[in-house]
């Protein structure tokens, strides 16, 4: 049989509905399960207004079972089996005699009867569908009522062609869904085969993959033979497919004057305060056009176009009068203003920031324009287009800098201060940025770990994760070399960290394996972009049929020496025995390295056939103690030799 | 709209006659959410926002603006279709216009008051805070209401096609502008330029003591139901509007920022506390 659940409810934030549906479709997945019941979920989508799970498969009931309840051995006598008979709720001509390996005891066979598919899911039910976890829930009716996120308004249930009989919530269970606020009937009879189309006739669209569709075709419609280009926008899209039920995209315009205004401060207006796609034109720069989408079939009298237009004048407006406000007073004049701006109470305000980061950024070997912009970088907190557009914190600082004369390079080091905002964006391209950047990063974990707030857990209220991936990230891509731990302060638990976000950052955001990562570490990590390199040698060669072998053999080589607690000893060649040992040193000395790591690793590689039939031919433990200690002195230096790209005896080997 | 919302059940009273931030602060919003009584209400309120002023200079932004304040207490079960319905009440079809619900939160940290709920846009326009009230005083409702906030201005320069609230017909040949244009311009001058830092910090400690004389004086008081609650509560909005006028004159620094609102929520609290035990 198949199982349709839909769960109405009043407008739920779009951000939160696709995480609660995976709980809803898992915990009803797990529900069957538990209850010995077959079948799975076929689908579960959602909008706004409607969390859906459809199933199939569900039989009408479970099966009936036997459960097996021991009792006491035979040989503890009648009066044993007769307690357990009344302990049970049976009587004792109920149980029987059964031999086991280790002898008979007296046994109940329980049968189950299995319970109905029905009566099970009304049980359920009302628990999964409260259990959902929600950021922030609330309640609707007197205190201590249900809780979720929005009130629930309409509870959707069929089994088959049976409705189902719970209430969760003070809402029962029907056969009924609702429509289209505007667009769709309140109340619509269903049934499971019926339930998809009879949503789209009365415009819902229930599936979000069919809701995109319409918007991107939409889109692609409204644009059609005129010059202009969509700023695509993934994010956006999913805000809008999850904010409707019947999404219709519409091209508004506004006046071509505001283009005057940045090209940052106009899409962040259209996307974060609007929800507008921006528009480009051939040549790439801005369109004096939005895309918005409604939540109705059509605009045809241009109301819903002209109603957009005139909102979105208005927060232009705005924007040009923050700017043209904020140009009274110059970034520099707004410095000493950062001591009454908070950076954290435990921390003190952005002045102190603001010098701690300037010395920061003078001993990474920031110039003149670096440390101008270190002391401007914070300046724009103190903006109302800051204070209005928080997102566009540093952006706006870089903007004001170049209208206020500032040089280009001061201007470009504050604009891109805050990059990389994930390990989806990129570093700083200019170097002052750069250094900004891993300053202004620096300061803020080194300061929270100095006062103790180093994330615990899965708690990490002030991103230190993030800013120390972002470090890392700026060190390898932006080719800065200063080893890292002298720029943490000393402090033991922050190198501890570093460590952690290292690792991180080159297996899950580079992609390396994880053997890879520790041999390259445990050669160094001073310096991160080294650090780098040498991995993109080791994955290069790792595939070579060399490879692998001689790093079983440089693992046997440190056992060795670890076993002969050898640390240092003199070697001389006149003891060496000819065959494969001299081979083998032979081999060692002509090797040549230093001719960049991939080349230097293969050419290590090429030692293997001479490693393997030393260790075939030679007995290192030789009896005579000066030849021993020569053997070792030789495998010792050819080990060191080659581990400074990599400590190969930390690659696993198949 | 005000007949629209009689229709349905509501009292309709007039505006408080103290200086508020918002509907929400007046009595009939912020004590009687409080308890076990149901109650249904609307009302017009100015709203003063000392911060928002903008010498009239500003098409959107103003510092008093007209709320329609609405609390269903319980919240019915078709709360949104009944609010969609005061919109098509005032002449917007929704057949022709685009409407959204938004998250958006509402919290009053000088309240202790916090709900959830939407902004609720109209072809792009917030006209509406929809709010779950769950807590008031710091105190959890026995009842959630539902508070409706239109924002009087915007709706009617929709209404009417304006660019800027200052070109609202109010009444015939009348603007916005020529009623409310004065008061904007010189409030502006007064709350950011004018207004005495010294003066309102002794006004906002005067009306401080009062409240604090009136709570502590509840425990002795014989005859509880004669105890003015109202009037210690009265001293609370005070504070409040000394607060936002000493924002926006720049003398509270982000630092003072947490205890200057904790002590105003300390007598928010206070005062929220002793309207349950009295209605007990």
């Amino acid at each position: 049989m198949n199982f349709l659940l839909e769960i109405g409810v009043e407008e739920i934030p779009d951000w939160m509905i696709v995480p609660a549906l995976v709980h809803l479709r898992d915990g009803f997945a797990n529900l069957l399960a538990t209850n010995r019941l077959k079948g799975q979920v076929h689908w579960a989508d959602a909008t706004c207004r409607r969390l859906v799970i459809m199933a199939e498969g569900l039989p009408t009931g479970q099966k009936d079972s036997i459960e097996i309840l021991n009792g006491p051995p035979k040989s503890a006598g009648e009066g044993a089996a007769q307690g357990f008979a009344r302990k049970s709720g049976i009587t004792f001509e109920d149980l029987e005699v059964t031999s086991t390996p280790k002898g008979e005891y007296y046994t109940y066979r329980r049968k189950l009867v299995g319970r109905p598919t029905l009566e099970i899911l009304d049980e359920a039910l009302p628990g999964l569908i409260l259990g959902i976890p929600w950021p922030k829930t609330m309640y609707w009716s007197d205190k201590g009522s249900s809780r979720f996120i929005r009130p629930i308004r309409w509870v959707t249930a069929i089994l088959g062609a049976t409705t189902l009989r719970f209430n969760v919530a003070g809402v029962d269970a029907t056969n009924t869904t609702s429509g289209h606020r505007r667009f769709g009937k309140p109340s619509i009879r269903v049934a499971i085969k019926h339930y998809e189309i009879k949503l789209r006739d009365n415009h819902v669209l229930v599936h979000a993959a069919d809701r995109r569709k319409k918007i991107e075709d939409g889109i692609a419609a409204l644009l059609e033979g005129k010059d202009l280009t969509l700023k695509a926008d993934e994010k956006l899209l999913d805000t809008l497919t999850y904010l409707t039920e019947w999404p219709t995209p519409i091209l508004g315009s506004f006046d071509p004057s505001y283009l005057t205004l940045p090209e940052e401060v106009l899409v962040t207006v259209m996307r974060h305060h609007q929800k507008y796609f921006s528009v480009s034109k051939p040549d790439g720069t801005l369109a004096p056009h939005f895309i918005a989408v409604m939540n109705i079939p059509s605009d045809p009298d241009g109301f819903v176009v002209a109603g957009n237009e005139r909102v979105l004048r208005a927060r232009f407006n705005d924007a040009r009068f923050f700017w043209d406000a904020d140009q009274k007073r110059k970034l520099e004049d707004r410095v000493e203003s950062l001591a009454s701006v908070t950076f954290h109470a435990k921390l003190g305000n952005y002045l102190e920031k603001t010098h701690r980061v300037w010395k920061l950024v003078e001993q990474l070997g920031g110039d003149e324009h670096a440390q101008r912009a270190a002391l401007l970088a914070k300046c724009d907190l103190t903006t109302d287009m800051v204070k209005e557009f928080t997102d566009l914190q540093g952006i706006v600082g870089g903007l004001y800098a170049r209208a206020q004369g500032e040089s280009a390079y001061t201007a470009e080091a504050i604009y891109e201060h805050y990059k990389p905002l994930n390990m989806e964006d990129s570093v700083p391209s200019s170097h002052g940025g750069l250094i900004l950047s891993l300053a202004d990063k620096l300061d803020t974990l080194r300061e929270c770990f100095r006062v103790g707030m180093a994330p615990k857990g899965s708690s990490d209220p002030f991103a230190l994760r993030r800013a120390a991936q972002g470090v890392v990230k700026v060190l390898v891509e932006g080719n800065i070399t200063t080893p890292l731990n002298t720029l943490l302060g000393g402090d033991a638990a922050l190198e501890e960290f570093f460590a952690d976000r290292i690792r991180y950052y080159f297996r899950e955001i580079r992609g390396y394996k994880y053997d890879e990562v520790n041999a390259v570490l445990a050669a160094g990590k001073d310096s991160l972009p080294d650090v780098a390199e040498r991995l993109a040698a080791i994955q290069a060669v790792r595939p070579t049929p060399d490879f692998e072998p001689l790093a079983a053999s440089f693992k046997r080589i440190r056992n060795i020496l670890e076993q002969a607690s050898f640390t240092a000893g003199t070697f001389d060649p006149a003891l060496l025995e000819d065959g494969p040992e001299r081979d083998l040193y032979q081999a060692a000395s002509a090797l040549q390295l230093g001719a960049g790591y991939t080349t230097d690793l293969e050419r290590i590689a090429s030692l293997r056939p001479a490693v393997d039939l030393f260790f075939d031919k030679v007995l290192v433990n030789a009896p005579d103690a000066n030849v021993r200690m020569n053997r070792l002195a030789l495998l010792y230096s050819i080990l060191t030799r080659s581990s400074a790209i990599a400590d190969f005896s930390e690659i696993v080997t198949s | 709209m005000k007949k629209y919302w009689s229709d349905r059940g509501c009292i309709i009273t007039e505006p408080y006659d103290l200086e508020v931030g918002a509907g929400t602060m007046c009595p009939e919003t912020f004590l009687r959410v409080l308890g076990p009584k149901p109650y249904r209400v609307a009302y017009v309120q100015p709203s003063r926002r000392p911060a928002d002023g903008r010498y009239g200079e500003n098409p959107n932004r103003l510092y008093k603006h007209q709320q329609l304040q609405v609390i269903l207490k319980p919240t019915p079960a078709d709360v949104i279709d009944q609010y969609l319905g005061s919109l098509e009440a005032i002449g917007i079809d929704l057949t022709k216009h685009d409407i959204k619900f938004e998250e958006d939160n509402w919290e009053s940290p000088t309240l202790g008051a916090w709900g959830v709920g939407w902004q609720v846009m109209l072809d792009g326009l917030e006209i509406t805070q929809f709010t779950y009230f769950q807590q008031c005083g710091g105190i959890d409702l026995e009842l959630c209401p539902a508070e409706l906030t239109y924002g009087l201005e915007r709706l009617a320069a929709f209404l009417q096609g304006v660019e800027s609230v200052y070109e609202i017909e109010w009444t015939k040949d009348v603007k916005y502008a020529a009623v409310r244009l004065t008061d904007e311009l010189q409030m502006s001058v007064y709350n950011f330029e004018m207004a005495d830092v010294p003066t309102l910090w002794e006004l906002f400690g005067l009306h401080e003591k009062e409240c604090q004389r009136l709570i502590d004086a509840w425990p002795k008081y014989e005859e509880k139901h004669r105890f003015p609650v109202l009037g210690a509560y009265e001293q609370v909005l005070k504070c409040s509007n000394l607060f936002n006028l000493l924002d926006s004159r720049g003398a509270i620094s982000v630092t003072e920022r947490v205890g200057v609102i904790g002590r105003v929520r300390k007598l928010a609290v206070g005062t929220a506390q002793l309207w349950v035990e009295q209605q007990q």
